[in-house]
């Protein structure tokens, strides 16, 4: 096999044109090859190193987090916690240090693992995913992305160059949780993402909810019709329409129908938090350690 | 496919002949001739393998290191205080966070790491810090006991 480190956006995209693949960190691809899961690719091209896909740029339209934005940045950027928290959330809850360190954005959404911490906090914030080829680029809601397990409906040549996320207005606040086993090194059992705007009175003017690993992709309580309901209501009833949206498995650690009770937990805790966040109360990154959910040490 | 690139370890360069898909543990052991970084689960879960790329913990176990070319590679041998242990090195033995003594270069990796960019963590950081790294042995509190140990000193100097 071969590795070519990228000098540029543009080499990167040629490489991927004649065939190659990216890698970043490696934390999925790498460790993939060494389980078994998938050989490493004949011909990889690193993407770590170019600055076009770092930094989290604010504009009119919104936030473009850059592909190569790894978790540990994601957890601590000021643009990100005060506005995305969701996403600041997830990305303290993924791995350890190391892997935070590593781990990018971009990585993890084209690896559409159905149990990725990043997923519904980008769903619920209305994120698209900018995919790039030597011939253009074009968005995508995050949520047509994935396929399936491990599947997107990104072409091969394409490159995954930022996140969008649009402007939310004010009185608006999300949050992230996950149910988990231990405090790190987990993968989420299952966990929701709320994004949620007040109005005047302190009700719901909008909310949206996602759930993780409880579907073949990250998954969006559609239907969900929580506006102008009071606070206390809408945590109320979040649980079921969760429990309406998920299609749990049982694998080795959850059986569905534990899944399925718990992904209600979970999106009525979003929701409350992401309430919280939105009347101002300041609840620290993450929402698990925060709040006690999920591992106690 | 061989491919020639230099590794810089502990700020010296070292040039490398090695297939593409070696991973920097690998080529640090057996190329390189560091042996203190350690396999063990080779599976980035236990952080036995954690060297710094930049200042940075990786599990090198599950890093590519001809992807490492160009950046600064630290290990357990380059975390010496000139001829003496660093103070962290020290408060671990003057704490025993030490039995086996296989997962402790990565743990030392790994708190070093941290106490670079945050010099008096509280135990939550601390703990934080190491939650990449596995210790059979120890029950985590004597190497969380020595991590604040060598904070507070390197504080108070």
């Amino acid at each position: 096999m071969s590795l070519v480190i990228a000098d540029s956006l543009a080499d990167a995209l040629s490489a991927l044109a004649g065939g190659a693949r990216p890698i970043a960190g490696g934390s999925d691809l790498v460790v993939g090859a060494r389980q078994g899961t998938a050989a490493l690719p004949e011909a990889l091209v690193a993407i770590d190193r170019l600055d076009e896909l770092k930094g989290i740029v604010t504009d009119e339209s919104g936030v473009r987090i850059g592909a190569g934005v790894t978790h540990a940045e994601l957890m601590t950027d000021p643009v990100i916690v005060d506005g995305l928290t969701a996403l600041a959330d997830a990305a303290a809850l993924v791995g350890s240090p190391s892997t935070r360190n590593v781990g990018t954005i971009g990585g993890n959404v084209m690896n559409a693992s159905p149990a990725m911490d990043t997923g519904a906090p980008l769903v619920v914030l209305g994120a698209t995913v900018e995919l790039a080829t030597t011939g253009g680029s074009r968005r995508v809601p995050v949520s047509e992305l994935w396929d399936g397990p491990g599947t997107t409906t990104a072409a091969a040549d394409e490159l995954c160059v930022a996140l969008h996320v649009p402007p939310s207005g004010d009185r608006s606040g999300s949050a992230y949780v996950r149910l988990e086993y231990r405090r790190a090194m987990e993968i989420a059992v299952v966990g929701a993402a709320a994004a949620v705007t007040l109005d005047d009175s302190g009700a719901l003017a909008t909310a949206r909810v996602a759930l993780t690993a409880v579907a073949p992709s990250i998954v969006e309580v559609t239907g969900l019709d929580l506006t102008g309901r009071s606070a206390e209501d809408a945590v109320a009833s979040v649980a079921d329409a969760a429990r309406g949206a998920a299609s749990p498995i049982s694998d080795l650690r959850a059986s569905d129908g534990y899944r399925l009770h718990t992904v209600g937990v979970m999106a009525s805790r979003a929701v409350d938090a992401a309430i919280r966040r939105a009347g101002g109360d300041s609840i620290a990154v993450p929402v698990n350690r925060a709040e006690g959910i999920g591992a106690s040490r | 496919m061989n491919q020639d690139y230099t590794l810089e370890v502990n700020g010296v360069e070292y040039p490398v002949s090695a297939d593409t898909s070696r991973n920097l543990l690998s080529v640090i052991r057996g190329d390189v001739g560091l042996t203190g970084t350690k396999e063990g689960c080779d599976d980035c879960e236990c952080g036995a393998c954690m060297v710094l790329l930049d200042g940075q913990p990786v599990n090198s176990c599950s890093f590519l290191a001809a992807q490492a070319a160009g950046r600064r590679i630290t290990t357990i041998e380059g975390v010496m205080d000139g001829e003496h242990l660093s103070s962290l090195q020290a408060a671990m033995i003057e704490e025993g966070g030490v039995q086996c003594g296989f997962c402790t270069p990565g743990m030392v990796m790994s708190a070093t790491a941290l106490l670079g960019t945050n010099p008096e963590p509280d135990e939550e950081e601390v703990r934080i810090g190491l939650s990449g790294n596995l210790c059979r042995c120890t029950g985590y509190t004597k190497i969380v006991e020595a991590v604040m140990r060598a904070a507070s000193e390197t504080g108070d100097s």
